[in-house]
């Protein structure tokens, strides 16, 4: 990185506009992330029309500022209400909230704050190191590391999440058929289209997003809002108390926390949820007070809260560079870069570094961002958790519509959305998980197109696909996601469903 | 709402059969052994495997399981009456808003689905006014969003 791509970088996040931006969008992002069943997802998919509409650089940085402000603000109704505000706050709440209980309540948001702020700039490095030494790599990539990357990605989808694999794969199948509708393949045949035209560039993939993350959830929403949310703790000090002797007394468990967490978000597929549940279950394994784990212990909540974050940064890497979307955030972002003309793949870190680079700022921004802001809506965590959901949700409801509807201009997303929405919430009531399926959307033309051309060279060998040595070991990388319901009965015993 | 495993198995091969039986009408491409029938096959075999594992695990299983169950909520009537409602608004919005025109439309959707989730009048009128107001300004006019005008497009403005 030269001193002038820096400079530019800064110029186009140091704008005003960019920075109103910022500070609207954690706003957002804070308030979606503190009501329990709004999910950092969904402030993505929310986030979209009206991202439609900017330039690339506050596009993104809404993005990227709205969804680390939402992975933290998560923690908050978990420590309050025993509720997590997003999944990826899930693994810790029954923790957090007994340490509320325990009057310690300021001690779990200010760790979940603090620690998130670590793991956010921790990943937020390695990303600013990774990508663009991994784009030089990648610039030799051909179709069979491709291939593999694609199923790395499925692979680690399907296998690392918790729940019935069987049923991860046949959400992913559905989603790779979805992906077939359309001209968009090898030979350019309709599939699927039934001479529909609005069918023939294949399905719109963000109103089926909105329907998928945000109208299964104001559905489940709805149904259960006569119980009203009781709070543990109304009055909360001041959160910054004991963080410093908590950051001496576990500072492998920091470091793990957010190493696990970037590596976990930087695998195509998996996410900061996944990641979370990793690190409380590796946390609890090699603590020296395991007992305590369960009662309200912090130690658990200090190493997943880092490696959420982390992951949330992690996930750019594969996104950026290969186009491969590290969760279900980048699975929607990869489709905001490719309307703003940042194609994601390994030559945008040339084409584009300006704006590269100021992504890689607006992170750390965000990160750093979090602290006041995150103190204010822990401050404010009673107004905000009284927010009258009676016309929240058909607020959201009608710009789920909206949105649906701006991205064509076609009453047809919107019909896709409800479509969507609806099967998101079938699939979800019999335990398939839906972030397979928008993998195998986003990815479905990509693994057809490599799989095609690698058979071609290959002239139908399978082997061909191991001879390069990247793919041979991608390969090998893939096997053994596969292996990993096996570790995972070692790793979470009590755990093996949701 | 719940179904069986194996219920949910069975159609899942039953779409992977369709697809396998739609895909015969497909064109080969020339010269080459993978055409556009190739990739969908592959998930139309999966499919019908991984929806027999679905009923073989099901009929192994020792604990029964009813072949389809109604969510809880279903029981209570104000929470089921807001599903219904979702679902049914969506669909409203879809076959009314051309002609309706966006404004009343969502108006009046969002002050059905608030009343529903009992929101007082106080608050359910301000809110769905102001809201279809505030998309109006930001969607449609700074966005510039062809929201559909219905009735009232003599007055758009």
């Amino acid at each position: 990185m030269t001193l002038a791509v820096l400079s530019q970088a800064l110029a186009l996040v140091f704008d005003p506009y960019v920075l109103w931006v910022i500070v609207a969008s954690a706003a957002f992002g804070l308030f979606v992330g503190a009501i329990p069943g709004l999910t950092a997802t969904m402030a993505t998919a929310l986030l979209v029309p009206v991202t439609f509409f900017m330039p690339p650089v506050p596009a993104i940085a809404s993005i990227v500022t709205a969804t680390a402000m939402a992975i933290f603000a998560g923690d908050i109704p978990s420590c309050l209400l025993r509720m997590p505000g997003t999944p990826a706050s899930a693994a810790y709440t029954d923790e957090a909230y007994a340490m509320t209980k325990k009057g310690q309540g300021e001690m779990a948001l200010g760790a979940g704050l603090i620690f998130s702020v670590m793991g956010g700039l921790f990943g937020t490095a390695v990303l600013i190191a990774a990508a663009p030494a991994l784009a030089e790599v990648a610039l030799k990539f051909s179709s069979f590391e491709y291939f593999w990357l694609v199923i790395l990605g499925l692979s680690s989808a399907v296998f690392l999440a918790i729940g019935d694999p069987l049923k991860g794969v046949v959400s992913l199948l559905l989603g790779l058929l979805v992906s077939a509708v359309g001209l968009d393949n090898p030979a350019a045949f309709p599939r699927f289209t039934f001479g529909n035209a609005e069918l023939a560039g294949g399905f719109t993939l963000i109103p089926i997003m909105i329907g998928m993350f945000a109208v299964s959830e104001i559905l489940r929403n709805v149904a259960n809002m006569d119980q009203p949310w009781e709070m543990a703790q109304s009055k909360i000090g001041n959160v910054f108390t004991g963080m410093w002797t908590l950051t001496k007394r576990y500072p492998v468990q920091i470091l793990r926390g957010s190493t696990l967490g970037t590596a976990i978000g930087a695998l195509p597929g998996a996410g900061a949820d996944i990641a979370a549940w990793m690190s409380y279950a590796i946390s609890k394994k090699f603590s020296k007070e395991r007992e305590k784990f369960g009662t309200g212990h912090v130690e658990g909540i200090v190493e997943a809260g880092a490696s959420n974050n982390s992951a949330l940064a992690g996930a750019w890497i594969p996104a950026l560079v290969f186009g491969i979307p590290g969760d279900s955030i980048t699975a929607i972002v990869i489709g905001v870069l490719y309307i703003k003309g940042l194609n994601p793949g390994p030559t945008v870190f040339m084409e584009k570094a300006p704006e590269m680079y100021a992504i890689f700022i607006v992170f750390i921004l965000a990160n750093l961002l979090m602290i006041p802001l995150g103190v204010a809506a822990i401050k404010g965590a009673k107004q905000l958790l009284r927010a009258p959901r009676e016309v929240l949700m058909p607020v959201i409801l009608l710009f789920c519509i909206v949105g649906s509807f701006a991205i064509n201009n076609s009453i047809f997303g919107v019909v896709l959305m409800l479509a969507f929405g609806i099967v998101a919430y079938l699939m979800e009531e019999n335990g398939f998980p839906v972030a397979p399926a928008i993998l195998g959307m986003v990815l479905g033309a990509m693994l057809e197109e490599n799989f095609i051309s690698s058979m071609i060279k290959a002239d139908g060998r399978l082997l061909g696909f191991f001879e390069r040595p990247i793919a041979a070991g991608l390969g090998a990388l893939t096997l053994a996601v596969f292996a990993w319901p096996l570790a995972r009965a070692w790793l979470l015993p009590e755990r093996t469903s949701r | 709402m719940k179904f069986n495993d194996a219920l949910i198995g069975a159609a899942l091969v039953a779409l992977g059969a369709v697809v396998l039986w739609h895909i015969q009408g497909f064109p080969p491409m020339l010269g080459q052994k993978y055409g556009p029938a190739w990739f969908p096959g592959l998930i139309a075999v999966g499919l019908v495997i991984c929806g027999s594992l679905l009923i073989f695990g099901r009929l192994r299983a020792a604990s029964p399981q009813p072949l389809a169950a109604l969510p809880e909520w279903v029981r209570r009537p104000r929470a089921a009456a807001a599903v219904a409602s979702v679902i049914g608004g969506l669909l409203f919005y879809i076959f009314a808003a051309d002609a309706l025109g966006f404004h009343i439309t969502a108006s009046l959707l969002l002050l059905v689905w608030a009343r529903l989730l009992r929101a007082p009048w106080a608050l359910a009128l301000p809110v769905a006014i102001s809201a279809t107001l505030v998309i109006h300004l930001s969607f449609y006019k700074l966005l510039k969003i062809p929201l559909p005008w219905g009735v009232f497009e003599r007055f758009a403005f």
